[in-house]
């Protein structure tokens, strides 16, 4: 009855893509549920189309310095700080 | 007091201005809304040590009135489940039977005010995560219009649905601590001039002689044999008050919850990349290459629900199904915000059981995400049309276990569900 075959591949490749580990249980467990919570997000196929007005829009404003967190406070929860700058893994 | 419940996940007392209109009262607030020195977990692993270095809007507007914070509430995990399950402090036990959930996201805010350990509390309502357990907790919970309150200082879950809304034991404290949040914020650019000078607490009279009350049929037929008995008798304390109640039908709800769920998980997956164990949270460690690192905090220190709903979001928002899910979804809200208006021509506010089904037993839904999404089917299409609704106390089931009526208004028509609710609570 599913259209949605997830299977393991397409979950390792979302969750490569999320930067999420799993391991092989979870990519099982997963692969299971999003088939069927997927086919319920199908029916959102048999939606017509809407005419509607947008209901937001964008306001522009020049930008203007106010006071924000000092530097020190911005660092207070990183989990490794270094010259005042956030700590981070290897770029490469 | 000990905390019998599970719900709170740090009890430390924030003191209040000494005289407003919250003086001497005690809140309890939701653990993803920001309060500068205590620790701010989301219910979350990734967030353990995380401590804000300033107060939510609500919080200093909390304070500025007078009120008393006793403590950050327990929740599912950044406000994703409809249990308080998710947590990763344990889950929180319904003071009204102990073997059941309190209902979620908010689950541990509509305890602390069921069982006594806060006047008032505060949660975050993104699917109906403030309707939902303060329906299966027996209190008075609301979810104000989009734009009514600020967010600044909520972590993000779902921004275009989420709000912050009071529970309270009863409608006129509801719309008490609504007058002291709402209004316009500098610092969050959605807020509106609605709310400003409001006094919602003043319209909490139950005065609905001459009032219209819609009934959706798509939103009652699916409910529990139980649960539609108490909504028909309270429709009858409508129609014998001087109400008249007239059915309406709003096709687009059918679609709410797939449309809910797509929206809040793309949403989500977006948000909570920002979790990355680098300026906050815990760290993936400084060895190897940095996406490695990422993705092994995010799998440590992060829960079984967000990672399904981060991975759905992804999902949706992937080259080649964006406009299957993503679009449509958009669609189906633009349809939904439709429905609700085309209703509102004929009626003064819709009336629904808040939760088609009664507070589970612990552990029961966990297993099944899918059937814990169904259970949003009544609470959804409000945050999809970005409209008031309120949830109050309607009755109770053969069991003892409480049944509350959602009342939905038109946008900015707090006043109009506060006065119609104040008839049963």
């Amino acid at each position: 009855m599913s259209d949605s075959t997830v299977d393991a591949d397409e979950v390792r490749h979302v969750a490569d893509l999320a930067r999420v580990d799993l391991d092989d249980e979870d990519v099982g467990r997963y692969a299971d549920q999003f088939a069927d919570i997927l086919d319920h997000f199908e029916t959102l196929e048999e939606v017509p189309d809407v005419e509607a007005e947008p209901e937001l829009v964008n306001v522009m404003r020049p930008d203007e310095v106010e006071e924000s967190l000092d530097q020190d406070e911005a660092l207070e929860n990183a989990p490794e700080t270094e010259d005042g700058f956030f700590k981070g893994p290897k770029v490469s | 007091m000990a905390d019998a419940h599970n719900a709170f996940v740090t009890e430390e007392t924030i003191e209040g201005a000494d005289s407003g209109p919250l003086a001497g009262a005690t809140v309890a607030v939701k653990d993803n809304i920001s309060t500068e020195g205590v620790r701010t977990t989301c219910g979350s692993e990734m967030l353990a040590e995380y401590v804000p270095p300033y107060d939510a809007t609500v919080v200093s507007r909390l304070t500025d009135a007078g009120a008393t914070i006793v403590g950050k509430t327990n929740m599912d995990e950044f406000g994703m489940g409809t249990t308080t399950e998710t947590s990763a402090f344990g889950a929180t036990t319904n003071p009204v039977d102990e073997e059941r959930v309190p209902g979620g996201s908010s689950g541990g805010s509509a305890a602390a005010v069921a069982a006594g350990d806060a006047d008032y509390a505060l949660g975050s309502d993104t699917g109906g995560s403030v309707r939902c357990p303060a329906a299966f907790c027996g209190v008075v919970g609301i979810k104000p219009t989009y734009g009514l309150v600020s967010r600044y200082g909520l972590v993000a879950y779902a921004n275009s649905l989420e709000q912050i809304g009071p529970l309270a034991p009863t409608v006129e404290g509801a719309a008490e601590l609504l007058d002291v949040i709402a209004g316009p914020d500098e610092h969050d650019a959605t807020t509106r001039d609605a709310g400003a000078g409001s006094d919602y607490a003043a319209a909490a009279n139950g005065d609905v002689d001459g009032l219209t009350v819609g009934v959706p049929t798509e939103l009652v037929e699916g409910a529990d044999d139980e649960v539609r008995a108490v909504f028909e008798d309270a429709l009858d304390a409508y129609r014998d008050a001087g109400a008249e109640i007239e059915e309406v039908s709003l096709p687009s709800v059918e679609y709410g919850v797939a449309a809910y769920y797509v929206i809040a998980m793309s949403e989500a997956s977006s948000n909570l990349a920002r979790f990355d164990g680098v300026r906050y949270g815990e760290s993936g460690g400084f060895e190897g290459n940095w996406n490695e690192s990422f993705a092994e905090t995010r799998a440590e220190n992060l829960g079984d629900e967000v990672k399904r709903r981060i991975l759905l979001g992804t999902y949706a928002l992937s080259a080649g199904y964006h406009d299957k899910y993503y679009k449509q979804a958009q669609e189906a809200r633009a349809w939904v915000r439709q429905d609700f208006e085309g209703a509102f021509e004929d009626v003064d506010v819709l009336a629904t059981p808040t939760m088609p089904v009664l507070p589970p037993k612990l552990g029961e839904s966990v297993d099944d995400p899918l059937q814990m999404y169904l259970m949003d089917a009544n609470t959804v299409p409000v945050n999809l049309a970005n409209l008031p609704a309120i949830s109050v106390p309607a009755g109770e089931s053969s069991e003892g276990l409480p049944v509350g009526l959602q009342l939905v208004g038109p946008t900015f028509g707090e006043e109009t569900i506060i006065d119609a609710a104040a008839l049963l609570g």
